[in-house]
């Protein structure tokens, strides 16, 4: 469990807190002691152990100290800039700091980075990194500027990844922030524009970064109080500039949205990381330590003096600036496991996730609480996200939105491919959107029919009826009858008027009309295509593929020959598919035109035939519908328009036929029953036979 | 390779007394109370693996009828004798019993804050109790109704309370005790018009909505400001006789008549707006009767009625785990011991609620090869049918190994008696004057030689009785640890008659030296609750069972863990073992085999071989027999210390009667289902 220890303070007697704190407190070389740079002109170095310093250095009057002193951890000296330009290295014995070291640089320096086991180096405030050595070698070398000239870097740090040093550092331009990844050895850098909330843009975001694996995973504390993760690729694959980084939410509100300053953050190890800031509005500033992992509030400490919102950790020791003080605060973590916090060994190994039963969430499905996600499944999605988000220019719903107000047909078709590609968590209430956006232009431009689009959304398998009720109204009016059948195929709870509607379409000759139409259109789609239409065509072709089957049904069927072309079969079958209430169905058959009934009685019947022509009672094909759909839309038919059908002389043979089918039934029905009884008794013997009785001696080898 | 003959039974009970009433989940300390029409009462500790940890006996004039928590854990319930009970949950017993005179109780409901009891009665009245720390007292009563209240609910301010009542609900402020609203239901069912509609069930929300379900077969949302109607769901063509709503009031669960089990969540009508709406999200059929009673835990949702079944289905959106424990739970036996046997006579005793029958094991000259069923030259013999005298339900019985002492216990008296054989005949003779400390036993148990008799009283004490010839003598009264009264709800003596082992609900189990009269030990404690407890002959192994599957060896002249439990206990069981969902109930051992522990559930019978290396993850848990004709090597590569089989379930006793007889009684489901009345019919043919 993680735990922050006993607090105490180091007198800073000597040291001018200025308003905005110290520069720096960073490591030495001896383990336990530190130097700390205040906003003027001194560095002392501390003992944390004796609470006292070992020795204070002060610049001249006049001059200012600009970066804070860093450690040369392979010389053992110590290195600081003042006014910028002047570099300064001394070491323990020297007193004065303006007899030591001096070197006079030809740009202003930002920082100078140094830990363990390499040479410092100098970050200059244009961008440009030199090595220590390198520098001192020749001071006043010609320093390249690296970043455009409005960017001011913000903050920066260095890493050792495999023996290789890294150097991260972050800049600002009219609120925009981008991240460089410079890596020494091989003279890269990388540049990375930070897409981070629109409300960031005023305040400056708090950053701390760490290495996990081959990504930096930079952590920000941005002003509405979250913590988000970016995770910045160390080895960048493509040369290509400016990749965008999405940030992921990784802790929700730990500080109080309102503060303005004085919060800071820092990465305590790989699931913890320290806060510092007001985690409510009124409240006090408080140090906070969070699990990542389990996203919860390990423990916290108030500091009632406020502090200059900095905070820095070195070697398991957390320092800030609590009133006029500087704290220190030891940080321990020790190793737990959660069987050792529940005391329990019931969970030797998680059961494999294979056993569980796939389940609908209904709360994710409809979006309805996207911010419970739990930490691992924000973990896995926040890595996803980084793959895509690397890919350039991948359109978030809301551009999309404006896009479908304004553009092309074709750009919006362009676009959505993209969309589509990837898959957010929230995909089906930004699928809803996207549907909504299109349909709202359709009906206020006539003309404007998406189809391709519409098609590809229909084939995303998120749609349903009440998600865009527009959608089908559309396609009618469009009398789309390809697009109507996918709706009917893929929407679970089409209304009943609708599916009549799609009906009454499908049993009228418009649709006869339109035979030769259609099929020029569809052939465009199959052969005119570019490659990239793939996903549509093949659907398309699939879709054309069904009437063929059913075409085929009727040849290898010769009881009667089908009283409707085999597209217009393929249509109505969609349509015995739909799900429908009888209440709700009955009045709007009733509208039918009586030609069309008979038509579609006629069919119903043909089906039946076919159905009743094998065992198995089913009709070949891929999708067809079953005895049971067929038998309820010839009852639900003649219960509408029975008079009506009464009247018509060409349905006399087929009412007839009907009628003795009927008979046929109840006999077959009544005969069902009658046997039941006797099955059942059949059943009970059976059981007899494998029961053992209320008592029996059974021989049993065991093992 | 023992060859058993195996005597099993098929032991039958009156199930349609078992059928479940109500329900209550207890969020403070995540248990489950669970009522039968029979009165008694069952509580299910759901953090310890769904285990039946307490129980009250039932009593044949008390129906319960409704079940609630208040005060935090404090359990009452009301019935159709008009009285309110409260129950001790540590000495397992009814604390008092308050007549509330208003006639049958069908309804009562505590207040959100758990001060405050209301129950509805027959005669139309509403009484409000409140609960004081020893007792509850009568407050008020509200306006007095026309016919009987069937449910209530509080809101969850406590400022109104809903009741549903014949055709319509009424909504009461609590400070007035009056009547505010009066919301009328729709008799009206497809069309038919139906006599009455009864409100089984109401549901109060913070905002003031109040949902319904009634014997039409709907569930219908009320808005109580206005007293005008929201929505209707139309779910069952049958009542709709249960509902209960998640304390976040997000999603709620009703149970219909039909046996089907409906969720509703409250889900946003589309991405963008606030707006939510109550849809009817899962169904789930789970029960093939009535579901009479519903209850919503944070995570799961649980549902019981007439089939027995108490039915737990989590919610999968809220395990954050997706473990075993995620899984559907189905209870549907008693996690106790309703059978004992004697070994020596070879006579089994069953309990049932009012009665005990002893019976005595057929025998067979024949002998056969695995698997068959011999031909029986002797059946078995109903010796014994003892009724008990009173209403109340028996708690525990008992008969001793050499079958001439049973004992049996209710609520309020204790008997033992004496039988003789004479050749055929068996005489029965009570043991009058029973002390008066032994009123009321949770268990019994009789010494290996039948010369004493272990009785653990719900006072947390234990009595040893010494037997003489028709009489006895009181021995010594263990007391309980200081400042407890927590029953001990499981007794083990080991063989050699020198050691005793008492377990708690709670409080670990404790090793008593019979010989000094003394505590010997406390066995470490562990979290779980222990469901079974043994003490294996000659080495004095007391191996104990808990409910989280864990199986224990202590060694009780050591008084330590023995080296095989350490063994195991380092390994970790098989998975499969632990994600079992019955736990042991009867653990016996072979008086031959001392390596072996023969130990069931309710679905298996296992045979511990502690000889042989014990399974990891990999192995095979459940190998049954394995082909004669493998190799050697294979079998030795493939046996492991765990036999398991699976021939007899559901299995509700198992035991050794000598080295080379097991009984076995089964309990087939089908039998209760035949037991209960018929469901509700439906059609199977088309006409």
């Amino acid at each position: 469990m993680a735990a922050l220890e006993e607090e105490f303070t180091l007198s800073t007697g000597v040291l001018s807190a200025g308003p905005e704190g110290f520069l720096g407190v960073e490591q030495s070389d001896k383990a336990d002691q530190f130097l700390v740079t205040d906003s003027g002109r001194t560095v002392v170095l501390y003992k944390v152990s004796d609470q006292k310093p070992l020795g204070s250095w002060s610049v001249k009057q006049g001059q200012t100290i600009t970066c804070p002193a860093v450690c040369n951890f392979q010389t053992g000296e110590y290195i600081v800039v003042h006014d910028q330009k002047v570099l300064r290295i001394w070491n323990n014995e020297d007193v004065n700091l303006d007899k030591v070291f001096k070197a006079t640089l030809s740009a202003e320096v930002h920082r100078i980075h140094s830990v363990q086991k390499t040479e410092p180096l100098v970050l200059f405030q244009r961008g440009a990194v030199r090595g220590l050595e390198a520098l001192l070698a020749e001071p006043q070398q010609n320093i390249e500027a690296v970043i455009p000239d409005e960017e001011v870097i913000k903050w920066s740090e260095f890493f050792m990844v495999f023996k290789q040093p890294v150097l991260i550092f972050i800049t600002e331009k009219h609120g925009n922030y981008f991240a460089y990844v410079q890596l020494c050895k091989s003279h890269s850098l990388s540049k990375y524009t930070l897409l981070l909330g629109k409300e960031e843009k005023s305040v400056k975001p708090n950053f701390t970064a760490r290495v996990d694996g081959k990504f930096i995973s930079l952590v920000s504390l941005s002003s509405d109080g979250c913590i988000y993760e970016t995770l910045i690729p160390i080895y960048s694959s493509d040369t290509e500039k400016n990749h965008r980084l999405i940030r992921a939410l990784m802790l929700k509100a730990v500080v109080s949205g309102a503060a303005r300053n004085g919060t800071a953050l820092t990465i305590l190890d790989q699931d913890h990381v320290a806060v510092l800031g007001p985690p409510l509005p009124a409240s006090k500033e408080c140090l906070s330590i969070w699990n990542v992992k389990f996203q919860t509030l390990q423990t916290s400490k108030e500091l009632p003096q406020g502090t200059s919102g900095q905070l820095w950790y070195h070697g398991e020791i957390l320092f800030m600036l609590h009133g006029k003080c500087l704290t220190v605060i030891p940080y321990k973590c020790e190793v737990s496991s959660l069987a050792g916090a529940l005391g329990k060994l019931k969970h030797t190994q998680e059961s494999d996730p294979h056993s569980m039963p796939h389940f609908v969430d209904w709360e994710t499905c409809s979006g309805y609480d996207l911010g419970s996600y739990s930490a691992d499944q924000s973990r896995t999605l926040r890595r996803k996200k980084i793959e895509t988000n690397l890919q350039p220019e991948v359109p978030g719903s809301k551009q999309l939105l404006s896009i479908i107000k304004n553009d092309s047909e074709k750009h919006i078709e362009v676009e959505l491919r993209k969309f589509l590609a990837k898959s957010t968590p929230d995909f089906h209430t930004k699928i809803g959107d996207v549907v909504a956006g299109l349909l709202g232009r359709c009906k206020a431009e006539p003309s404007f029919y998406p189809r391709n689009c519409l098609m590809q959304l229909i084939q995303t398998r998120v749609l349903s009826y009440s998600l865009c009720p527009g959608l089908m109204e559309i396609a009618l009016e469009h009398t789309d009858v390809q697009m109507l059948q996918l709706c009917l195929q893929q929407f679970p709870d089409i209304p009943e008027s609708t599916t009549c509607a799609c009906l009454k379409l499908f049993l009228s000759d418009t649709i006869q009309d339109e035979k030769k139409e259609m099929k020029e259109q569809t052939e465009i789609v199959q052969n005119g295509f570019s490659p990239e239409d793939n996903s549509c065509s093949k659907d398309d072709q699939q879709l054309n593929k069904k009437p063929g089957d059913a075409a085929k049904e009727t040849t290898s069927f010769p009881v009667t020959s089908c009283p409707v072309t085999p597209k217009r079969a393929a249509l109505i079958n969609a349509v015995l598919h739909s799900a429908y209430s009888e209440a709700f169905l009955l009045p709007h058959l009733k509208d039918i035109p009586a030609k069309h009934i008979t038509l579609f009685l006629q069919y119903l019947y043909f089906l039946y035939l076919k159905c009743s022509g094998n065992a198995t009672m089913t009709l070949p094909g891929i999708s067809p519908p079953t005895l049971s759909q067929i038998m309820d839309w010839i009852c639900l038919l003649l219960d509408a328009n029975f008079t009506v059908v009464l009247m018509i002389p060409d349905a006399k043979r087929l009412l007839l036929n009907l009628y003795k089918f009927v008979k046929s039934q109840i006999s077959v029905y009544s005969e069902l029953n009658k046997i039941e009884v006797s099955f059942r008794e059949l059943q009970k013997l059976n059981q007899d036979k494998s029961n053992r009785g209320l008592y029996s001696i059974e021989v049993l080898e065991l093992f | 390779m023992p060859i058993f003959n195996l005597s099993s039974f098929s032991k039958r009970l009156k199930d349609k007394e078992w059928g479940i009433r109500c329900v209550a989940y207890n969020n403070q300390s995540n248990r489950l109370a669970v009522s039968r029409t029979d009165g008694t009462v069952e509580i299910y500790n759901l953090s310890a693996n769904y285990f039946q940890e307490k129980f009250f006996p039932g009593h044949e004039s008390r129906a319960t009828e409704a079940l609630c928590w208040a005060e935090g854990q404090r359990l009452f319930s009301a019935g159709l004798n008009g009285e309110i009970l409260e129950y001790d949950l540590q000495a397992l017993n009814i604390k008092y019993a308050l007549d509330a005179f208003g006639g049958p109780i069908w309804s009562m409901a505590a207040s959100p804050s758990g001060s405050q009891l209301v129950v509805g009665c027959e005669d139309g009245s509403v009484k409000l109790f409140e609960v004081t720390p020893e007792k509850i007292q009568f407050a008020r009563n509200f306006d007095r109704q026309k016919s009987r209240i069937l449910s209530l609910s509080w809101h969850p301010a406590g400022t109104h309370i809903a009741a549903g009542s014949i055709d319509y609900i009424s909504v009461f402020d609590v400070k007035s005790g009056s009547i505010i609203r009066k919301m009328v239901l729709d008799r009206q069912h497809l069309g038919v018009t139906k006599s009455r509609c009864i409100v089984w069930g109401v549901a109060f929300l913070s905002d003031g909505t109040v949902i319904s379900v009634d014997s039409v077969g709907k569930v219908q949302l009320w808005d109580s400001a206005t007293g005008t109607l929201v929505k209707s769901h139309l779910i069952a063509n049958a009542d709709v006789q249960s509902i209960a709503v998640a304390d976040q009031e997000d999603s709620f669960v009703v149970g219909t008549a039909e046996g089907t089990v409906f969720h509703f969540q409250l889900v946003s009508v589309t991405s963008s707006s606030s707006e939510k709406q109550w849809v009817r999200t899962k169904p789930f059929q789970h029960h093939t009767h009535d579901v009479r009673t519903v209850a919503h835990s944070p995570t799961a949702l649980i549902s019981g009625g007439t089939d027995t079944h108490l039915v737990i289905r989590p919610l999968m959106e809220k395990v954050e785990v997706k473990n075993y424990d995620a899984a559907l739970r189905k209870i549907t036996f008693p996690h106790r011991r309703l059978i004992s046997c004697s070994k020596r006579r070879q006579l089994l005793l069953f309990q049932f609620a009012h009665h005990l029958e002893l019976w005595r094991l057929g025998s067979t000259l024949a002998t056969g090869k695995n698997g068959d069923t011999l031909p029986l030259s002797k059946n078995a013999d109903h010796l014994l049918h003892l009724k008990t005298k009173g209403p109340e339900n028996i708690i525990c019985s008992c008969v001793s190994q050499c079958g001439s002492w049973i004992a049996y216990s209710t609520a309020s008296r204790f008997f033992l008696y004496r039988l003789k054989y004479e050749h055929d005949n068996i005489s029965l003779q009570r043991v009058s004057k029973m002390p008066a400390f032994l009123q009321s036993a949770v268990h019994i148990l009789f010494s290996e030689d039948s010369r004493k008799l272990f009785v653990a009283s719900n006072q947390g004490s234990l009595h040893i009785l010494h037997l003489l010839e028709g009489s006895f003598k009181h021995l010594h009264t263990f007391q309980p640890q200081s400042g407890t009264v927590e029953a001990m709800c499981l007794l083990a003596v080991s063989p050699d008659g020198n050691w005793l082992a008492a377990s708690g609900t709670s409080a670990g189990v404790h090793v008593y030296d019979l010989n000094h009269l003394k505590l010997h030990c406390t066995v470490p404690a562990y979290n779980f609750p222990v469901t079974a407890l043994a003490i294996a002959p000659n080495t004095n192994n007391l191996v104990i069972a808990h409910s989280d599957q864990q199986v224990f060896e202590f060694s009780i002249p050591d008084k330590q863990y023995t080296d095989w439990s350490r063994a195991v206990q380092k390994q970790g069981f098989h998975q499969l073992w632990l994600q079992r969902d019955t736990p042991i109930t009867h653990i016996s051992f072979h008086p031959k085999r001392p390596m072996h522990i023969l130990l069931h559930d309710a679905y298996m019978f296992c045979i511990i071989d502690k000889a042989l290396p014990l399974p990891n993850d990999k192995t095979v848990l459940y190998n049954p027999l394995p082909p004669k004709n493998e190799s050697d090597v294979f079998l030795r590569r493939t046996a492991h210390a765990f036999k398991i089989s699976k021939i007899y379930k559901p299995l509700l006793f198992m035991d050794l009667l000598d080295e080379r007889t097991l009984v076995a009684v089964e309990r087939p489901l089908d039998d209760i289902i035949a037991q209960l009345p018929p469901p509700i019919k439906k059609k199977k043919f088309g006409t």
